[in-house]
């Protein structure tokens, strides 16, 4: 839990488009992802990996996480969009079409290897893979377990769907199966879960909608295409004030089990244990984050010593 | 040449008159009485309608060297400004002054008016080309640009003497008797007319909706009007009001509404009987938007609102979270509907809204006002009148009178706009005084006036993103560079008033 990150808004800005770029400090996602594959037309791929390079290099103390998804391992750009934006620094790589866990070990060992060149330690750039097709979502089990730098997996519903040769509703009813196989492979190897795009950026009904309905599956934020969609997700994933409440009591009364030489104690009749705890420290840190409450969470006291 | 109390260069005189050079907010006071004008008898069977402009005009005594207004409730669709000028070159007037309350890009059709010497002059700010020309030295025509409360003022001093106003009256009956919330050209409001109706040496109301008299609702009285002239058509109803206003989708815009709402509700102002005022813009609106919703949810009570008026502030007396409307003028469609039908929807005079010289003006019980902004300095001092190419492309409105009014005064504006940062070194011109400006909101920064410490620490607290104002600039100019200053020459072309009469900046003609 001590690299509590919160995901819950990563948003897609197009990596050739300056004046998007330069407004990349002020929105109050989790995080962006610049992007050098889909959003940016061919005739622009150096361009826009230059002008990428040159963006992270003047924004040097980052207020949000920084990913870039660069294109695709087996194209022609993607070598060279790591060789350029690595020196800048990004926290990661969001790598599409990320089918097999092959694909995501190919990367982790090129990473590692500008790791030694840069000088840097090794495990410093992080990966989200892209889980947007079937095989994908067949092998994203073993995909979640496949470097230790992944900080999650991403799923994409739009070529997931353009691989099944269906259409994508805003119902959502066939990405069910595949949204859930991803959130297993993701909680069963202790990473997050980071939804698809909503592409109606005029629909904040709809958006609302499909974040509450990711968010009982179990993931822990979306991918976003526009920032007038980051309030509704962060709205959807703030705790509510009875549950904080909720929490409080719980993490007061585990400092008085650990007072008193216990890791169990009862709470208005429910026993309070590790679990439970845990899930409490998560809705504080959650409205930490929210700007709910304001409190020090000392882990020490929560956990107990070694 | 002297310099004002914020260092900028002033004349000494302008267009034949003397100057009193700006010196703070609050402590110029007024000297001598209420201008007034010659009484009148009118006897019953007298008739007050007239035929054509042309015959108001001979009515009138309208004479080489006078000077003529309008308002400017029709905005880009009045038709009225134009067609008098036209009338008073084809009856070979020359040297006649403008005391409109605006002047709008519409009104570019005065241009060649201007280079005939019918026009020789301004005594109202505008918008347009007008400016940028005269910015540029091609119209030898002196302009001097005033808040609309310094507007009443100086005609109600009588410091600008209007001859005649003709008033553009959407309703009017025979006898002079009139509205602007019924017929083709309705516009709402008529509160910027209203002291021209009661300080003009002649009164001319101009409809194009004559209906029989009594016309009803009475916005501008009988007692007040000489000659009534029915036309064909005031103007273009499509351009006089918009039939919607809209929140920006703009992620910038919506992101500095957002931290303003935060800093109204951080202000503790956020209370029963808060009264608001913002203006039409996409920013503005969506900051009204944010309030209404925290308004909404915590069950608050407002008092009023006030200034230009749009549908969005009708939602929210409608609603119950404002008790009153002040409204000097009607934004969009809306807002004519309600002013029409709603009784808590009042019109109130420029002078009642703005004047700093009466027993008190609306804007001195103004809680909070969100304003805009073309370029803002490191003293809170702020432009709104020329551009950073230095062209005179904007009235000031009600800018220095609600920011000299309102408890907290916000500046919301994009922190870069045309590649060119918001927060200069030094401004183009000086429109509303750092002193009266509390809170300056970017995308990239909130600055706090020092004079305001305690709500600074409340928004630190708040965890909103607080920064010095140098340190907001340095950071703009790390992506934008440091713009190269303009150059501009000697000459003025336009003066700058303060709201109380002196004057806070000249603008100069730029070297070409």
């Amino acid at each position: 839990m001590s690299d509590f990150q919160l995901r819950r808004t990563m948003l897609y800005v197009p990596g050739n488009m300056p004046s998007m770029l330069q407004n990349i400090p002020i929105f109050e996602s989790d995080g962006v992802m610049i992007d050098l594959e889909d959003a940016v037309p061919l005739s622009e791929k150096d361009a826009a990996r230059i002008l990428v390079r040159n963006f992270l290099q003047n924004y040097r103390e980052h207020n949000k996480e920084i990913l870039v998804r660069i294109n695709a391992l087996d194209t022609k750009w993607g070598e060279d969009d790591l060789r350029t934006v690595l020196p800048a620094l990004p926290d990661g790589i969001r790598l599409p079409k990320a089918d097999t866990p092959e694909i995501v070990e190919t990367l982790d060992t090129m990473l590692t290897e500008f790791e030694e060149e840069l000088g840097l330690p090794i495990g410093r750039f992080k990966i989200l893979p892209s889980i947007e097709s079937a095989e994908g979502v067949i092998n994203c089990i073993k995909t979640a377990r496949s470097s230790k730098r992944l900080i999650g997996l991403a799923f994409g519903a739009e070529d997931y769907t353009a691989s099944l040769e269906i259409e994508r509703t805003k119902r959502g009813e066939e990405l069910f199966a595949a949204r859930t196989r991803v959130v297993w492979a993701c909680k069963a190897a202790g990473i997050q879960a980071i939804d698809t795009i909503f592409a109606d950026a005029g629909d904040m009904d709809g958006l609302r909608r499909e974040t509450e309905l990711i968010k009982t599956l179990g993931f822990s934020g979306k991918s976003l295409v526009n920032p007038r969609q980051i309030d509704v997700v962060h709205e959807v994933f703030a705790p509510k004030q009875a549950d904080v409440d909720y929490a409080l009591e719980v993490i007061e009364a585990i400092q008085k089990a650990r007072q008193m030489g216990t890791g169990v104690i009862s709470l208005g009749g429910k026993m309070i244990d590790a679990p439970v705890v845990k899930r409490a420290v998560r809705t504080l840190k959650t409205a930490q984050a929210h700007g709910l409450i304001d409190i020090q969470l000392d882990e020490e006291v929560i956990y107990g010593q070694e | 040449m002297v310099r004002n109390s914020l260092g900028r260069s002033i004349p000494e005189s302008f267009n034949g008159q003397r100057l009193t050079p700006y010196q703070d907010p609050f402590s110029y006071s007024p000297q001598g009485t209420h201008a007034s004008r010659a009484l009148r008898r009118f006897n019953p069977g007298q008739s007050k309608l007239l035929g054509s402009l042309r015959e108001a005009i001979e009515a009138a005594d309208l004479r080489d060297g006078m000077c003529i207004a309008t308002h400017h409730h029709l905005r880009n669709g009045d038709a009225l400004l134009g067609a008098v000028v036209r009338e008073l070159d084809a009856l070979g007037l020359r040297d006649i002054t403008i005391a409109s309350s605006s002047i709008h890009p519409v009104h570019a059709e005065l241009i060649p008016y201007i280079q005939k010497g019918v026009i020789s002059g301004f005594e109202c700010g505008v918008n347009g080309q007008i400016g940028e020309l005269a910015s540029k030295g091609e119209l030898n025509c002196p302009i001097v640009v005033r808040t609309h409360g310094g507007r009443a003022r100086s005609i109600i001093s009588g410091q600008v003497q209007v001859d005649a106003a003709f008033i553009a009256a959407p309703t009017c009956d025979c006898y002079g008797n009139m509205n602007g919330s019924q017929g083709p050209s309705a516009c709402g409001s008529l509160g910027y007319a209203h002291t021209d109706a009661l300080y003009a040496k002649k009164v001319i109301a101009v409809t194009d909706n004559l209906v029989p008299y009594p016309a009803t609702p009475i916005s501008i009285p009988q007692t007040l009007v000489d000659f009534v002239v029915p036309v064909e058509s005031l103007g273009d109803p499509g351009k006089i009001v918009s039939t919607t206003t809209r929140i920006t989708r703009d992620p910038v815009g919506l992101q500095i509404a957002k931290y303003a709402a935060q800093v109204i509700e951080a202000s503790g102002l956020l209370q029963d009987g808060f009264s608001f005022q913002t203006g039409s813009g996409g920013i503005s609106l969506a900051v009204a938007d944010q309030v209404r919703r925290k308004m909404q949810q915590q069950k608050i009570k407002g008092s009023f609102g006030c200034g230009g008026i749009t549908g969005y502030f009708v939602d929210m007396l409608e609603e119950g979270l404002f008790q009153t409307l002040f409204d000097v003028q009607c934004f969009d469609l809306n807002a004519v509907e309600s002013i029409a039908k709603n009784a808590g929807h009042l019109e109130i005079s420029a002078d009642m809204y703005a004047n700093p010289f009466n027993a008190g003006a609306v804007v001195n019980q103004l809680d909070c006002v969100i304003l805009g902004a073309t370029e803002v300095d490191v003293n809170f001092n702020v432009n709104v009148n020329t551009e950073s190419n230095g062209l005179l492309l904007h009235n000031t409105g009600g800018h220095s009178d609600t920011a000299a009014g309102a408890k907290l005064s916000i500046i919301t504006a994009p922190s870069i706009r045309g590649r060119l940062p918001i927060v200069r070194d030094e401004l183009t011109t000086v429109t509303t005084p750092g002193e009266t400006i509390d809170v300056i909101i970017t995308e990239r920064g909130i600055a706090v006036n020092d004079q305001h410490r305690e709500l600074k620490n409340e928004l630190l607290r708040r965890k909103l993103p607080v920064k010095e104002i140098q340190q907001l600039q340095e950071e703009i100019y790390s992506v934008t560079g440091r713009p190269r200053p303009l150059e501009f020459t000697d000459e003025v072309v336009a003066l700058i008033e303060y709201r109380d009469g002196t004057i806070i900046d000249a603008v100069r003609k730029i070297k070409t």
